[in-house]
C-alpha cells in the first residue's frame, strides 16, 4: 500500500518505536516564545540537564508584546518580566533569539516561513497550537505543551502516538470575494470544532493547489480549530518559489537537491486515509462566526441556526454573543475591527485590505486596528506605501505581535462589544473579558470597517 | 510527577460542552514564569462576574459540590496548547477530569502533569451528571490499574482507555523526559543517518 504525505514525513523522523505503541519522533525545528517556555527552561535547569540541540531552536517574543512604542521598555511589569525571562534564557542557553526591535521579530508562525526556517519535509514543534500553520509547506508541524517543550529541549524528540490521517479535498474555483479564510471557516463549520480530533489533515484539491503560500498558511493555521493535531499541503512549485532566497533556506546546489527530495513528498495514489471529506469550492461564500467556537460559522447571508449539538452550550454561546436563534447576522453594528494574528497578518492580507479601503474612510463608530505579523511585513507594507492608505482610511497600523488575537497586551476589545476579527478563535473572552468576536476574512473585515456593520463584501466588488 | 493509582471522591459537575483552554485559564493570567498558583484563576471568567464577585451558582463556587474529580461535557480542553490549563486544574486540587471526549493536546498535557483524563461514553456521562444532581456528594471511584470508573452508590461502572505506557508513568510518577534522555545514543544515531537539507 502506498504512503500518504504525512506517512512519508513521519516515518522519516521516527528514531524508534517506543513502548505502548508510541514513536520517538525527531524534531527538526523547535520554535519558542515567551509564554510557554519559561517553565520548560526551569525544568531543564532543575534536572541539571543541558539543551541537547540549541541550533534547532529559534525564539521570539510575540504574545505579550505591546504594539505601540516597542522601542520603549514594556510598561506592564508581568509582560516585561516574561519577555525579559525569554531573553535571559536564550542568552544563557545560547538560543537564537529575534527579540523586540530585531528586524526578524514577529509572531512565531509568521517569521518561521518568511525567514525560510520552515521547509518542506521537516518536523516542527512550538508550545503553541497554531504551529499547524507551517504544515502549508508539507512539513509536520504541531503544537505541544510545556512539558513537551522541555522534552524537546532535553532530547530533540517527542514521544507520540502516530495520529490518524484525514484528507480534505476541495475542488472547484472560489468566487470573487471568497478567500482562503472562508474555505477553512466553511470546513470547520461543516465538520465542527471537534471534527478533526485524533487526526492529522492533508488538504488537497484544485481549490487548495491554486492558493498562494500565504493563503495555504491560513488554511493549515486553523486545522487545530477542528481539533486536528495539524494540517499539511503537499509542496509544489508554488512552495519551492516561495522558499528560495529566504534568509535561512538552502541555496544553490543544496536547494536543487532539496527540491528533488521535496518533490517526492506527495501522497501516493494507492495510499489510504482513515477519514476523507470532499467539498465543492463553489458552495463557499464569505463566512462569519456567530458563536463562541470556530465551528459556529455561517455564510454571511445565512441566518443563525436554531441548534448545533449540545442545547445548553448552544444557548449559553448565543447568550454570550447577544444573538438569537434564526436571526440574520448581516446588518449587525460592529464597533471594533481587528486585522492581524498568525492567521491573517501577512503582506498579502495587508495588501488586500489596503486595496479595498483605498480612497475610503472607516465608519465613524469603528475602531480599526491592523497589526502586521512581523517586522518584515511591517517594513514591506511601508515600502509599498500601504501605511499611508491605511492611515488615510482611519486605521491604526501597529507594530507586530499577537495583539488582540488573545489580548494579553493592552489591545483588548471592551466587554459586550462586537469585534470582527481575522484571527482564529472566537472563544468567550478571547479578545478581552466579555468581548464578542466574529471571525472573518481580511476582505470582510475591511468592508465591515468601512460600513460599521456586517455586510457582504461581494456587494462592494465589481 | 505525583503517582496516581486509585481515587474515591465526590465530583464537581460543569455541564458545558467544548470547554476551551481560554475558559480554563484566560490568556491574561498566563504571564507567570512558574507552574504554581494558576488554580486561583481556573475558570476565572465563569467563577467571577465583571465586578470581581463570585458567581454563586457556578459549580466550583457552589458549596454543595466538592471533591477531586471534575466532570464536564464533551470536547473538553479544546483550543490552545497552553499547559497552564492542566496546571490550573491540578493546582485547584483536581486529580481527574471526566468527559466523553478530550482535545488531543489537553489530554497529553494532563497526562504529563499527573492529571488523569477519563473518557467515558455519552451514556455513562449522562448517568454521572444525574447521579451528582440527585446527590451532590455521591462518590465516584477511579481505578487506574483496572481502568474503571464506578458510581459507588449504584455500582455502575465503565472501562476507560489509556495508553499502556502512559498508565505506567501515572502509576509510578515517571515522565517522558526520564525516558527520552535515556535514548540519547539512538537519537544521535538517527541524526547521523537522517536526510537533511537544513
Ligand atoms: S496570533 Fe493568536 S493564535 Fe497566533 S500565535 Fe499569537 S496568540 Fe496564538
Amino acid at each position: 500500500m502506498g504512503k500518504t504525505l504525512f506517512d512519508k514525513v513521519w516515518d522519516a523522523h521516527v528514531v524508534k518505536h517506543a513502548p505502548g505503541g508510541l514513536d520517538i519522533l525527531y524534531i527538526d525545528k523547535h520554535l519558542i516564545h515567551e509564554v510557554t517556555s519559561p517553565q520548560a527552561f526551569k525544568e531543564i535547569e532543575n534536572r541539571g540537564l543541558e539543551i541537547f540541540r540549541t541550533q534547532n531552536m529559534v525564539a521570539t517574543p510575540d504574545h505579550n508584546v505591546p504594539t505601540l512604542d516597542q522601542h520603549l521598555p514594556i510598561k506592564d511589569a508581568l509582560s516585561k518580566f516574561q519577555v525579559d525571562t525569554l531573553t535571559e534564557n536564550c542568552e544563557k542557553h545560547n538560543v537564537n533569539l529575534f527579540g523586540l526591535g530585531h528586524p526578524f521579530q514577529g509572531i512565531v508562525h509568521v517569521i518561521g516561513p518568511e525567514l525560510g526556517l520552515t521547509l518542506p519535509g521537516m518536523t516542527m514543534v512550538c508550545g503553541d497550537s497554531h504551529t499547524s500553520t507551517h504544515g502549508a509547506f508539507g512539513s509536520i508541524a504541531f503544537g505541544i505543551g510545556t512539558s513537551q517543550v522541555a522534552q524537546v529541549m532535553a532530547s530533540q524528540c517527542v514521544l507520540l502516538q502516530k495520529p490518524k490521517k484525514m484528507r480534505i479535498t476541495i475542488d472547484g474555483e472560489l468566487s470573487k470575494g471568497v478567500e482562503a479564510k472562508d474555505i477553512i471557516l466553511y470546513v470547520i463549520a461543516q465538520l465542527t470544532a471537534a471534527g478533526g480530533t485524533g487526526h492529522f489533515i492533508e488538504y488537497a484539491g484544485s481549490a487548495i493547489t491554486s492558493l498562494s503560500m500565504e493563503e495555504r498558511m491560513t488554511i493549515c493555521n486553523m486545522s487545530i480549530e477542528m481539533g486536528a493535531r495539524g494540517g499539511m499541503i503537499a509542496p509544489d512549485e508554488v512552495t519551492f518559489d516561495y522558499v528560495k532566497d529566504r534568509e535561512f533556506a538552502p541555496k544553490g546546489e543544496q536547494l536543487k537537491e532539496a527540491i528533488t527530495y521535496w518533490k517526492s513528498l506527495k501522497t501516493d495514489a494507492s495510499a489510504q486515509f482513515d477519514t476523507e471529506h470532499t467539498f465543492d469550492a463553489n458552495n463557499i461564500t464569505p463566512m462569519v462566526t456567530y458563536g463562541t467556537n470556530p465551528g459556529m460559522g455561517i455564510g454571511v447571508k445565512e441566518s443563525i441556526p436554531n441548534s448545533n449539538g449540545n442545547a445548553a452550550s448552544f444557548d449559553k454561546s448565543l447568550n454570550y454573543m447577544g444573538f438569537k436563534k434564526g436571526q440574520e447576522i448581516i446588518g449587525t453594528p460592529v464597533n471594533y475591527v481587528f486585522i492581524g494574528s498568525c492567521t491573517n497578518s501577512r503582506i498579502e492580507d495587508l495588501r488586500k485590505v489596503a486595496s479595498f479601503i483605498k480612497g475610503k474612510k472607516k465608519a465613524a463608530n469603528v475602531n480599526a486596528l491592523i497589526v502586521p505579523g512581523s517586522k518584515q511585513v511591517e517594513k514591506q507594507a511601508k515600502e509599498e506605501g500601504l501605511d499611508k492608505i491605511l492611515e488615510a482610511a482611519g486605521f491604526q497600523l501597529r507594530e507586530p505581535g499577537c495583539s488582540a488575537c488573545l489580548a494579553m497586551n493592552e489591545d483588548k476589545v471592551p466587554a459586550g462589544e462586537y469585534c470582527i476579527s481575522t484571527s482564529n478563535r472566537n472563544f468567550e473572552g478571547r479578545q478581552g473579558p466579555g468581548a464578542r468576536t466574529i471571525l472573518a476574512s481580511p476582505l470582510m473585515a475591511a468592508a465591515v470597517a468601512i460600513e460599521g456593520k456586517i455586510v457582504d463584501v461581494r456587494n462592494y466588488l465589481n | 510527577m505525583e503517582k496516581f493509582k486509585k481515587l474515591n471522591s465526590p465530583a464537581v459537575p460543569v455541564a458545558i460542552a467544548d470547554i476551551d483552554t481560554d475558559q480554563i485559564i484566560p490568556a491574561r493570567f498566563l504571564k507567570a514564569t512558574s507552574r504554581e498558583g494558576f488554580g486561583e484563576n481556573v475558570f476565572r471568567d465563569w467563577r467571577y462576574d465583571k465586578n470581581g464577585e463570585l458567581v454563586q451558582d457556578f459549580p466550583l463556587n457552589d458549596s454543595k459540590y466538592s471533591g477531586k474529580i471534575l466532570v464536564a461535557e464533551k470536547n473538553f480542553g479544546c483550543g490552545s496548547s497552553r499547559e497552564h490549563a492542566a496546571w490550573a486544574i491540578t493546582d485547584y486540587g483536581f486529580k481527574v477530569v471526566v468527559s466523553s471526549f478530550f482535545a488531543d493536546i489537553f489530554k497529553g498535557n494532563a497526562l504529563n502533569n499527573g492529571l488523569l483524563p477519563v473518557q467515558v461514553s455519552e451514556a455513562f456521562l449522562t448517568k454521572v451528571f444525574s447521579a451528582i444532581q440527585k446527590d451532590p456528594q455521591t462518590a465516584l471511584e477511579v481505578d487506574l490499574e483496572n481502568q474503571t470508573i464506578t458510581l459507588v452508590a449504584t455500582g455502575e461502572k465503565e472501562q476507560f482507555e489509556i495508553n499502556e505506557y502512559k498508565k505506567e508513568c501515572m502509576i509510578n510518577g515517571y515522565d517522558d523526559i526520564d525516558y527520552l534522555i535515556n535514548q540519547k545514543t539512538e537519537i544521535e544515531n538517527y541524526e547521523s543517518k537522517a536526510v537533511k537539507f537544513w
